[in-house]
C-alpha cells in the first residue's frame, strides 16, 4: 500500500488481537486493502481469506460464520478449533454500497467483526466521495470549484447507526498512543459474542494531501480536535475514551491536508466556522449520550 | 420402494433439498420461488434438517452468503426467481469464477420490466454465459430428480461448478402433481458426502480466496472455468446412469419424444415439451410425423448432438420463453442453429419467441407451429424465421 496509508497498521493491529492458537476467517471488500494485500498468485495473508465483491463482505463472511456453525454442530470439524470472522472493508464498501448487507448481517447476529477502516472517500478508485467524506472536502468528485466548494454535505454517522442496531459492541477508535485504543478495542470485538463493528480511521496521504510521514500525527490531531472521538458503546452503554484536556481548534487537524486547502483562501472563513461548529455538536451530543446511557 | 406423493414443483424442490441437507440455505423471498425457503425453514425450525437457514435481506447476499458458505466448506443452496437472479447476478459469475458448487432452484419468470411475477425463461437467459450448468425440468418430477443428482455433477473434481435447477413458475413450481420420491437414505447415499480439497474453515490449511487476478492469469483461469463446463456433459451423462439404476428413471442431455422418424420437429424447454408431447401424439394419430427435442442440459450446451437429432427431419421450429431483443433470435434459437451450422445440418429452422409474461401456450398454439412446419416442408419456403406465437394483433 501507499507510505503513509493509515489502512496496514489498522488490519496489522486487529489481527494481532487474535489469541495464539486462534484461526480467523477474514473477508475483505473490494478496495485498496484488498487488491494490495492478494493480487494473485500471492497473498499476504496468514489467516484463511476471502474476497468475493465490493458490497458484501459482511454477507460473504455470515456465510461462512453460518457454515462454521452447521459444521460444528455436525461434528464435521476438530471439536477444539476455534474460527473468528472479521471482515475489512473502506467506507466505501461499508458506509455506501454495503450498508444493506452490513445492516443484514448485524441485524442476523452473526458471530462477527465487521472492521471499517474509513478513510473517508473512494481512494482506490482515485478520491470520490462517499457518505463518510467530510463536509467541504475537495474529492474528484466533489471538486472544490468556482460555485461549489467542495462536498456540502455532512459525514454520516456510521457507528451510531450501528448503535441502533443494538449490537453487543461498537467501537470507534484509531492508531494513537501505540495502538493501545485499537488493540484493546480489536480484542473485546473479537471476543464479544455476536456481531460487533469497529469504525477505524485510516488517513490516505493521496486523497487527504498530507506528508507521507505525517500519518501518526494526522491520526492525533483528529482525536485531539475531537473530529473523530474515540469511544465504545458497549450493550448500549456509551463511554467516551478520551476526552482532551485542551481540545485543539479544528484548523490544526484541516490545515495540513490538500482536500481543505481552499477553506484557508480568504473570504471562507465560515467553512472553518461551520466544521467547527459540526465537529463540537456531535462531540457534545457524544458527551450526552455517555451521560444518558449511564444513569442509574 | 421409491415413495408416491402429490407436491408442487416448490415442494418438490423443497422436499429433495431436505433429502440433500445441505450445511446452509440462504434465501429471500420472491414470487414465485418464496415457498421453497419457506417450507425449507420449517424443516430447519422443527430439526428435520441440519442446515443452518440464513434469512439474507437481499438475493445479493443470498448469493454472497452461498459463495461463503461453500468456499467455508460446505454445501449451500439457495433458490429464487426473475429479479432476485438479476439482483444476484454479479455474484453468480463470482460463484462460478470461485468453482463453488452451489445448487440453485431457479423458478422461471419473467424479469421486469415492466413487473410481471408469471413464468417466462427471461431470468435464466440472462445468466446463461455465467459459467453456471443450467439444467430445465419439464414437471415436478424432474425438478426433483435434477436436484438430486445436482451434487453429484457440480462437486466432480472435473467439473467445480455452480448448478441450477429451472421450472416454469406457476405453471410447474404451484401445480400439485404425482411425483414418485426417494427414500431420504437412498438420496443420502446417492448425494454422498462433501468433501473439498481446499476450504477456509480448514485452520491446518489456511487459504486465501478470490484474488485479484491480472493479465498474466485471468485468462488461464476463465479457460479452466471453460474446460470444467466441457467436462461437464461427460459428467451429467454419468450421474444420470447412476440415476436411472436407483429409480429407473432415464435422463440424457436432452430427451427426445417421437423424434426418430420425425419429420417436423419442436424444440423447447420446461413444461412446454408437456404440451408438446401431448400435441405430438395428435399428431402422430392423424398420420404426421411430428416429434420433440427437449432440452434438459441448456448449459453445457450439447450442440453437436442436438444438430445430430434434428439431422434427419425436414423443418425444425424452437421456442423460446424469453425474447432477446437483438433482432435475430432467442438465445435456444440462436444455440441449436449454429450448433446445425458448425455441424453441417442444413435444415429448415424458424424461431418461435412464445409464452412472455405467462402468457398461456395452449394445444392450438402448439399445433399450429407444426402446421407451419408442414407448410415450410410443402413449399419449402421459410418466409419471415422470426416469429411470435401467442401474440395479439
Amino acid at each position: 500500500m501507499c507510505a503513509g496509508c493509515g489502512a496496514p497498521p489498522v488490519a496489522r493491529m486487529v489481527m494481532r488481537a487474535l489469541k495464539e492458537g486462534d484461526h480467523a476467517v477474514v473477508a475483505g471488500a473490494t478496495g485498496c486493502m484488498e487488491v494490495s494485500t492478494f493480487i494473485y498468485p500471492y497473498t499476504a495473508w496468514t489467516d484463511s481469506f476471502i474476497h468475493t465483491a465490493f458490497e458484501n463482505a459482511s454477507s460473504t463472511l455470515s456465510g461462512v460464520e453460518a457454515c462454521y456453525k452447521a459444521m460444528k454442530r455436525q461434528g464435521k470439524l476438530p471439536e477444539d478449533s476455534h474460527t473468528k470472522f472479521i471482515a475489512f472493508g473502506g467506507d466505501g464498501g461499508t458506509y455506501d454500497i454495503g450498508i444493506q448487507a452490513l445492516s443484514g448481517a448485524m441485524e442476523r447476529g452473526h458471530d462477527m467483526v465487521y472492521v471499517c477502516y474509513d478513510n473517508g472517500a473512494y481512494m482506490n478508485t482515485g478520491i470520490q466521495r462517499s457518505s463518510a467524506t467530510p463536509r467541504f472536502a475537495d474529492t474528484t468528485t466533489s471538486p472544490a470549484g468556482a460555485v461549489i466548494p467542495g462536498k456540502m454535505q455532512s459525514r454520516k454517522d456510521l457507528a451510531k447507526i450501528m448503535v441502533a442496531h443494538h449490537l453487543p459492541y461498537v467501537a470507534q477508535t484509531a492508531c494513537i498512543n501505540n495502538f493501545k485504543d485499537l488493540y484493546e478495542k480489536s480484542e473485546k470485538a473479537i471476543y464479544t459474542e455476536g456481531p460487533c463493528f469497529l469504525n477505524v480511521l485510516a488517513p490516505c496521504p493521496r486523497g487527504w494531501g498530507y506528508p507521507t510521514d505525517m500519518l501518526m500525527q494526522i491520526n492525533k490531531l483528529a482525536v485531539e480536535t475531537c473530529y473523530w472521538p474515540l469511544y465504545e458503546v458497549i450493550d448500549g452503554k456509551y463511554v467516551v475514551n478520551y476526552k482532551p484536556k485542551n481540545k485543539l481548534p479544528i484548523e490544526e487537524f484541516l490545515k495540513p491536508q490538500k482536500r481543505f486547502k481552499h477553506m484557508f483562501k480568504p473570504g471562507n472563513e465560515w467553512m472553518i466556522e461551520e466544521f467547527q461548529k459540526e465537529v463540537d455538536d456531535r462531540w457534545n451530543e457524544l458527551l450526552a449520550l455517555e451521560e444518558m446511557t449511564n444513569k442509574e | 420402494m421409491s415413495i408416491r406423493e402429490r407436491l408442487s414443483g416448490n415442494e418438490a424442490a423443497a422436499t429433495a433439498m431436505k433429502q440433500i441437507n445441505p450445511d446452509v440455505v440462504a434465501a429471500f423471498p420472491i414470487t414465485p420461488s418464496t415457498e421453497i425457503p419457506q417450507y425449507f425453514s420449517t424443516f430447519v425450525s422443527n430439526g428435520t434438517v441440519d442446515t443452518e437457514f440464513v434469512a439474507v435481506e437481499s438475493e445479493h447476499s443470498a448469493m454472497s452468503a452461498c459463495i461463503g458458505a461453500e468456499a467455508a466448506g460446505g454445501r449451500a443452496m439457495t433458490a429464487t426467481s426473475a429479479n432476485g437472479l438479476s439482483f444476484m447476478w454479479e455474484m453468480i459469475y463470482i460463484a462460478s469464477s470461485m468453482r463453488l458448487p452451489i445448487v440453485m432452484s431457479l423458478v422461471n419468470r419473467a424479469v421486469s420490466g415492466p413487473l410481471n411475477i408469471h413464468n417466462d425463461h427471461s431470468d435464466a437467459m440472462g445468466v446463461r454465459d455465467a459459467g453456471w450448468i443450467m439444467l430445465f425440468s419439464e414437471n415436478n418430477q424432474e425438478a426433483y430428480d435434477n436436484l438430486v443428482m445436482a451434487h453429484r455433477i457440480a462437486e466432480h473434481k472435473d467439473v467445480l461448478l455452480p448448478l441450477m435447477v429451472c421450472q416454469d413458475g406457476f405453471i410447474t413450481s404451484h401445480s400439485i402433481e404425482n411425483i414418485e420420491l426417494i427414500e431420504d437414505d437412498l438420496v443420502k447415499n446417492f448425494v454422498g458426502k462433501y468433501e473439498p480439497e481446499h476450504y477456509l474453515l480448514n485452520s491446518k490449511e489456511p487459504i486465501s480466496m478470490g484474488p485479484l487476478d491480472l493479465q498474466a492469469y485471468l485468462f488461464e483461469h476463465k479457460k479452466q472455468q471453460s474446460q470444467a463446463m466441457v467436462n461437464a456433459k461427460q459428467v451429467i451423462l454419468d450421474v444420470a446412469k447412476d440415476f436411472e439404476k436407483m429409480t429407473g428413471r432415464s435422463y440424457g442431455l436432452f430427451e427426445e419424444y417421437k423424434l426418430e422418424d420425425a419429420e417436423i420437429a419442436i424444440v423447447c424447454m420446461n413444461s412446454t415439451a408437456g404440451t408438446t408431447k401431448y400435441v405430438v401424439d395428435e399428431l402422430r394419430a392423424r398420420g404426421i410425423k411430428a416429434g420433440l427435442l427437449k432440452v434438459r442440459v441448456f448449459r453445457p450446451f450439447p450442440a453437436e448432438e442436438i444438430a445430430k437429432a434434428l439431422s434427419h427431419v425436414k423443418a425444425v421450429a424452437v421456442l423460446d420463453k424469453a425474447d432477446s431483443l437483438n433482432a435475430c433470435g432467442g438465445a435456444l434459437f440462436s444455440d441449436v442453429t449454429s450448433g446445425m451450422q458448425v455441424n453441417k445440418v442444413m435444415v429448415p429452422t424458424v424461431n418461435y419467441i412464445y409464452g412472455i409474461g405467462g402468457r398461456d401456450t395452449k394445444a392450438t398454439d402448439i399445433e399450429s407451429v407444426f402446421n407451419d412446419l408442414q407448410e415450410i416442408v410443402k413449399t419449402g419456403d421459410i418466409g419471415n424465421p422470426y416469429r411470435y406465437l401467442g401474440l395479439r394483433g
